[in-house]
């Protein structure tokens, strides 16, 4: 029998985890569908900042709750060497402006230079700021990642970010429950980037708008936290601005387990466990949406288009103009026209020029060691440029004991500082017009990593074969 | 945030669907710390050939786009980032207004896309697939032709040669109020410091 001893997670009605989590921090009900929600968590960066804190200052507000909110610079910074001299004087002034907010309202700020800086998604976890059964946002679309814990965790624009340092909380509507059921064993070589990726081709990057994703099934519940972090990570490119998964013994021994400043320790980390226990759908919950995915058969994913819902396996080829479903075919040809691509070419024979591996999708340990495994002992095929920029200075310096950057160097490759680099390119590491890249990223859109520049979102292991190959490898024929 | 008042506006559309926001403002555009600026940036990368000038195959470029007040696309806009920035280039370009297309399942908009352009004023007005395609085909047969948007009536009336087409759209009820009264959230929400307090007392 479930206890029901704590009302704030359990009451009578039959509850998905994310509506146990919602329930416990509606402040109060404003009427007409919205709520006020409390915010446990605000994770703050460079760009959609500014313009919030300049808004608190010219109504006289302080920010509410500074011991909730964590920042630091990701976006915008270098990740070679030089990375502490800016040479770009708006990127500076934008980092500068941070670390003036962060001083004059006392938020927590991890500076470029400190061992605990990185992408903002990848140190929330890594620093214990996140844990289960919180909510947590940020100006940023990929703070779904969080949701890893059991948390609800979204993105928000500028003019939230400054609602909720000035209130610590958020207007909002409750979304609908879609669960996301991975059902089957991984064969080798196959990983969460690739069963998020197959989700989006499935369902579209609309398939989840107003909706919140909960990930289960035996296949999230072998994942480790690395690749559930993963697979929230990408919730917003199937449209939804959350995606979780309940917690168990992987998430509690993640958050015992390292230096995580943050996250409560011994007799109070037990104390937390008990309750963290409580945070799951119930059995006979409702969801308003549904999708059941047999993983066993999966192979490696790899985009083909302007849109991450454009992809396939990497055994198939690009597919004809009218056998999309989620795509117009005038939208496909499009797509193409601009990857410089044709119907029928298989995924195998797309040679690429430039690989990058990195991001708050694949920039974690677990990620550059899947990438390290890939290429040791071997060499970039020539001609092609590889960049590794992890995701956290924590994992850098972790990597580096591991001698994985020895084996990225010897390989050929550019090992990195951390920062979100050509994942959105607004710093120097960018892709030249028609430079075709396969990387460990979140989005394929046009531009996104540099005017012309066409992506290809595969996962790390993926990415390294193809460094190694020239093209991309069904990398299952190669462990 | 200004009252958002009936207007009559050139119609501008741009024939695509899953128009995500580094489209609509590539990140180059992101690094500024200020709220305003960014109206030259909006389609910056099919706007504006790679040596700067513009690109004439571009509509909002076509001389009678030049004062546009409504802009048209298909399903899914605004998917991606959540970068407000994108909701600042299209307002400070001159919009006031997007209409965008439900294709079934599929929703006009994104949802932090939606919610940016209703903290800013930026109407996102959603119609059938059916009605945008017929939108699409007065715009190609009548370019520069005007639209009355009208909140209080939840109406766009297109003002074609021969004679007027209204469509009629629903708006959610908290929004469709913030918008008519130009409301601030952070005001309103601040009434609650109370509420709030308690809520943080109990934990």
């Amino acid at each position: 029998m479930r206890a029901t001893e704590n009302p704030t997670f359990v009451g009578l009605m039959k509850k998905t985890l994310f509506d146990k989590i919602w329930d416990a921090h509606v402040v109060k009900d404003l009427g007409n569908g919205e709520v006020l929600l409390y915010i446990d968590r605000h994770l703050v960066h460079e760009v959609t900042s500014p313009q919030a804190f300049e808004g608190l200052r010219l109504a006289g507000r302080p920010v509410r709750s500074p011991e909730r909110t964590f920042a630091t610079m990701d976006h915008n910074v270098p990740t070679d060497e030089n990375r502490m001299n800016i040479s770009d004087p708006i990127a500076k002034a934008q980092v500068d402006a941070l670390t003036e907010n962060c001083s004059t309202t006392r938020v927590t700020l991890f500076p470029l230079g400190d061992d605990r800086q990185g992408v903002i998604h990848i140190i929330g976890p890594e620093q214990g700021i996140v844990l289960p059964g919180m909510t947590v946002v940020c100006g940023d679309s990929h703070t779904a990642t969080h949701g890893a814990f059991g948390s609800i965790a979204f993105g928000i624009g500028t003019s939230e970010v400054e609602h909720v340092l000035a209130t610590q909380t958020m207007r909002q509507t409750k979304p609908k429950n879609y669960r996301v059921e991975f059902t089957g064993k991984l064969q080798r070589g196959v990983t969460a980037k690739d069963m998020v990726l197959k989700l989006i081709g499935m369902i579209g990057t609309a398939g989840g708008t107003g909706c919140a994703f909960e990930f289960c099934g035996e296949a999230i519940r072998a994942l480790s936290m690395e690749g559930r972090l993963t697979i929230c990570n990408m919730a917003i490119e199937g449209g939804a601005r959350a995606g979780l998964v309940a917690p168990d013994q992987i998430t509690f021994d993640y958050i015992a387990k390292g230096s995580r400043s943050y996250a409560p320790k011994g007799e109070a980390l037990e104390k937390s466990i008990k309750e963290w226990k409580k945070l799951y759908s119930d059995e006979d919950a409702v969801f308003d949406h549904s999708i059941t995915i047999d993983v066993s058969t999966l192979a490696p994913q790899v985009t083909w288009g302007t849109s991450p819902g454009m992809v396939t396996d990497v055994t198939g080829v690009v597919p004809a103009l009218d056998a999309v479903p989620e795509y117009s075919p005038a939208g496909v040809r499009a797509a193409l026209d601009y990857m410089g691509l044709e119907p029928g070419v298989k995924m195998t024979d797309i040679r690429i020029e430039t690989v990058f591996i990195g991001s708050c999708t694949n920039g974690r340990l677990e990620d550059l060691r899947e990438a390290a495994q890939m290429i040791k002992g071997k060499k970039v095929a020539a001609g092609v440029r590889m960049l590794v920029v992890p995701g956290s200075e924590a994992v850098r310096h972790a990597a580096e004991k591991e001698n994985l950057d020895r084996i990225f160097l010897d390989a050929g490759a550019e090992w990195r500082f951390a920062g979100c680099s050509m994942c959105l390119a607004m710093n120097a590491d960018k892709l030249r017009d028609k430079e075709r890249c396969a990387s460990t990223s979140n989005r394929n859109f046009e531009g996104r990593q540099g005017k012309g520049g066409r992506t290809h979102l595969v996962s790390p292991a993926m990415a390294a074969a193809a460094a190694v190959a020239g093209h991309f490898v069904d990398i299952r024929e190669e462990i | 945030m200004d009252k958002f008042v009936t207007f009559t506006g050139v119609i501008a559309g741009v024939d695509r669907a899953n128009i995500d926001t580094d489209a609509l403002i590539p990140k180059e555009h992101l690094k500024s710390i200020k709220r305003t600026g960014f109206g030259s940036a909006l389609f910056s990368d099919w706007r504006y050939n790679n040596d700067g000038s513009n690109n004439p195959n571009f509509v909002l470029n076509r001389p009678e786009m030049a004062a546009a007040q409504v802009l048209v696309a298909r399903n899914n806009f605004g998917c991606g980032s959540s970068r407000e920035h994108a909701v600042w280039a299209v307002i400070q370009y001159g919009f006031k207004a997007v209409i965008a297309a439900r294709e079934g399942e599929i929703p006009a908009y994104a949802d932090i896309f939606r919610n940016n352009c209703g903290k800013n004023g930026l109407l996102t007005i959603e119609l059938t697939s059916a009605q945008v395609e017929e939108i699409f085909q007065i715009l190609g047969r009548e370019p520069g032709v005007k639209g009355t948007v009208s909140l209080e009536k939840q109406t766009v009336t297109i003002h074609t040669q021969k004679g007027d087409v209204v469509y009629t759209f629903d708006a959610d009820p908290v929004l469709r109020n913030k918008l008519l009264n130009g409301l601030d959230d952070i005001a309103e929400t601040l009434l609650f410091e109370a509420d709030i307090a308690a809520y943080e007392a109990r934990q």
